[in-house]
């Protein structure tokens, strides 16, 4: 008994620190912004008034349902299109490179980039797509279009290129060790049966992926779900997302409630996706011993 | 007409390591051929080039008559019991051992009737809807076996099909398998570093050294007559001691082990006298002599250590110069009636002129 106490006290001990760290950062930050949510602005103050005014407003205004609907719609949207690019690179890499370094080297190519400051990585594509813009300059060098265009950036098209190029390596990562860890023999396996490289990939190596692809995608749906840099940066007047809102409450609007409101809003939905996610990842996990 | 023929079959792989060198080897149907080597000889590469995984430098493989030797895997009347199984772990065993019927697109309940006939003659039934994950390592290899004879392949190849079982249960699926084949009558090649199971399932034993096949024949003619001492060695165990001939008497080679004579059979090849051979003597042939009446066909030596070996007891000698011996005694009815001679003891070996096998000592070097 006195020995159970004691390993108890010990392992409460060497979970203090963790504990209360979160606790300090995390739970009580979201717990304030969670009160906030239900105060009411007078003036230049909130009163703690608790009504739910703010969510209403949220249901109530199109406005806010629109923003809300078109950053799904990119996030969506980002997370299909790195998963276009990443699938095959990361299918590339783990099946058709032999060699143990040079797939080291090409994994770490394409993770390199997330050393680099994400507001440089946003900012770039401004150069590359601006009317002044790399990509402009030589589409009129070779003729293609006569003088510059302004449709490449601050519109969603702009914004999707840059998110997507900012998070595909979040969900290259994942997908990427999904397909390592499948055995050889099971390809070989499935060849050896009958069936022909393509159906193998969709019977086999897809099905066994999926827990790579279902983690990339919560990754970078999330990710691109919160972002208010690259809509401010290249999104333009079209591209204003539901964080952009957000900062606009704390900021200039001065309606913490409001964006207090919001942001719970924001995590509800991304808690939602990623506890979806988990279970899909939970039922079809898959014991490769 | 042969089920299979490999002809001048060659592998090299990166770093011209030859995995494969020149191999040619026909197969009857209905043959249980085992591909026998340590690891690393080149065995696995000849299976995987027969499954087409491999794709070889040169040569031939005839599969039924027809050249396969371009066609990929999926093209090839061939199935594969991998050394890991290879089971797809997001399938059932019932949807593992269908999977290649069902994309190939056999109707659904024949489909379902073969892979119960399948795995009636592996005798799981009663996992069918298991995972391959609930299941323990035999049950898996029977999983593995019935679906790669479903599709009732021209020659089945067993890639270390046992190596990951335990003793016990080895044994078991060695006899297991032999009924399975006697049953199907399908050319199985199995792959194995373990000599006793060659020796124990096979029709014909292939012994690879380094890439090449060095002897092929039946189980007893390989262990009764090998071709070299390394594969006196590594079928079964073998006593190789370095000799001197010395003439010849009577229809014998005589041959001269430190002071000690040894007649040994002529052999197809004449030896000169004073060259160097090699003698091959199975430990299990010899029997003790009397105390130290050093005659003829007898070799003395020092007992260094004795090894009970449940039946029978291995005396392990150093004879003239010191070279290591082995012999056992079979240990009979009465344990007790044996007085097993004492470490540091000298003892005497008779050794029947028949029972050694003569190799070149300078070839064998």
């Amino acid at each position: 008994m006195r020995l159970t106490a004691h390993r108890r006290l010990n392992s409460l001990a060497v979970l203090a620190l963790p504990l209360a760290w979160t606790l300090l950062f995390m739970i009580v930050p979201y717990a304030i912004m969670l009160a906030y949510s239900f105060f009411r602005k007078q003036g230049f103050t909130f009163v703690p008034d608790f009504n739910l005014a703010n969510y209403a407003l949220l249901i109530k205004d199109p406005q806010y349902r629109e923003v809300l609907q078109r950053t799904l719609k990119i996030a969506l949207t980002v997370s299909l299109s790195a998963m276009v690019l990443a699938y095959p690179l990361a299918y590339f890499i783990a099946f058709k490179i032999s060699s143990q370094r040079v797939r080291l080297f090409l994994y770490m190519m394409v993770i390199i980039p997330l050393w680099v400051s994400y507001l440089l990585r946003a900012y770039i594509w401004k150069t590359i797509l601006g009317s002044e813009g790399v990509l402009n300059s030589f589409l009129v060098w070779t003729g293609v279009i006569s003088e510059p265009t302004p449709l490449l950036l601050y519109n969603q098209f702009s914004m999707v290129l840059t998110l997507t190029y900012i998070f595909v390596p979040f969900m290259f990562m994942p997908i990427y060790t999904a397909l390592e860890k499948i055995p050889r023999s099971l390809i070989e396996a499935s060849w050896d049966l009958g069936v022909d490289p393509l159906r193998t990939f969709l019977k086999v190596t897809l099905p066994l992926s999926v827990p790579g692809l279902l983690a990339g995608f919560t990754f970078t749906f999330c990710l691109s779900f919160g972002d208010f840099i690259a809509p401010f940066l290249v999104g333009g007047p079209t591209g204003t997302l539901v964080a952009n809102v957000v900062q606009s409450q704390f900021g200039i609007a001065f309606n913490w409630p409001l964006g207090a409101a919001i942001s719970m809003v924001i995590l509800l939905i991304v808690i939602t996706i990623i506890s979806i996610s988990d279970r899909f990842e939970r039922a079809g996990r898959i014991d490769m011993g | 007409m042969p089920i299979l023929e490999i002809e001048h079959l060659t592998k090299t792989f990166a770093g011209d390591i030859v995995a494969v060198d020149d191999v040619s080897f026909a197969l009857e149907e209905g043959e249980f051929v085992t591909l026998l080597g340590p690891s690393g000889c080149g065995k696995t590469t000849m299976l995987r080039l027969i499954a087409g995984f491999e794709a070889s430098d040169g040569g031939r493989i005839v599969l039924n008559g027809r050249d396969v030797t371009d066609e990929p895997p999926y093209r090839r009347e061939v199935n594969t019991v991998f050394q890991d199984y290879a089971l797809f772990p997001h399938m059932t065993v019932k949807d593992n051992v269908g999977y290649g019927l069902r994309i190939s697109g056999v109707p659904r309940a024949e489909v379902a009737e073969r892979v119960r006939d399948a795995l009636q003659s592996v005798d799981l039934v009663d996992k069918a809807d298991s995972r391959p994950m609930e299941l323990s390592g035999g049950q898996r290899q029977r999983v593995a076996l019935a679906r790669a004879i479903i599709r009732h392949p021209k020659v089945l190849l067993l890639d270390e099909p046992l190596s990951a079982l335990d003793v016990k249960l080895r044994e078991a699926m060695q006899i297991e398998l032999r009924h399975l084949h006697q049953k199907l009558r399908i050319t199985f090649i199995l792959v194995t570093h373990d000599q006793k199971e060659a020796l124990v399932m096979s029709d014909r034993v292939m012994v690879v050294e380094r890439g090449r096949i060095v002897q092929s024949g039946t189980p007893t003619d390989i262990y009764e007559h090998p071709v070299s001492p390394y594969v006196a060695d590594f079928i079964g165990t073998a006593n190789i001691v370095p000799a001197t001939v010395v003439g010849r008497e009577s229809g014998h080679l005589v041959t001269a082990v430190g002071d000690a004579r040894l007649r040994a059979p002529l052999g197809p090849k004449g030896f000169e006298a004073s060259a160097p051979v090699l003698l091959a003597i199975r430990p299990e042939k010899l029997r003790l002599s009397g105390p130290k009446d050093a005659k003829a066909d007898c070799l003395t030596g020092t007992v260094v250590e004795t090894l009970f070996q449940g039946n029978s007891l291995r005396l392990k000698l150093a004879i003239a110069g010191g070279t290591p011996f082995a012999v056992d005694l079979p240990l009979g009815a009465a344990l007790d009636e044996v007085a097993p001679p004492a470490i540091g003891e000298t003892v005497a070996i008779a050794v029947d002129p028949a029972n050694i096998v003569v190799f070149d000592g300078e070839v064998a070097r």
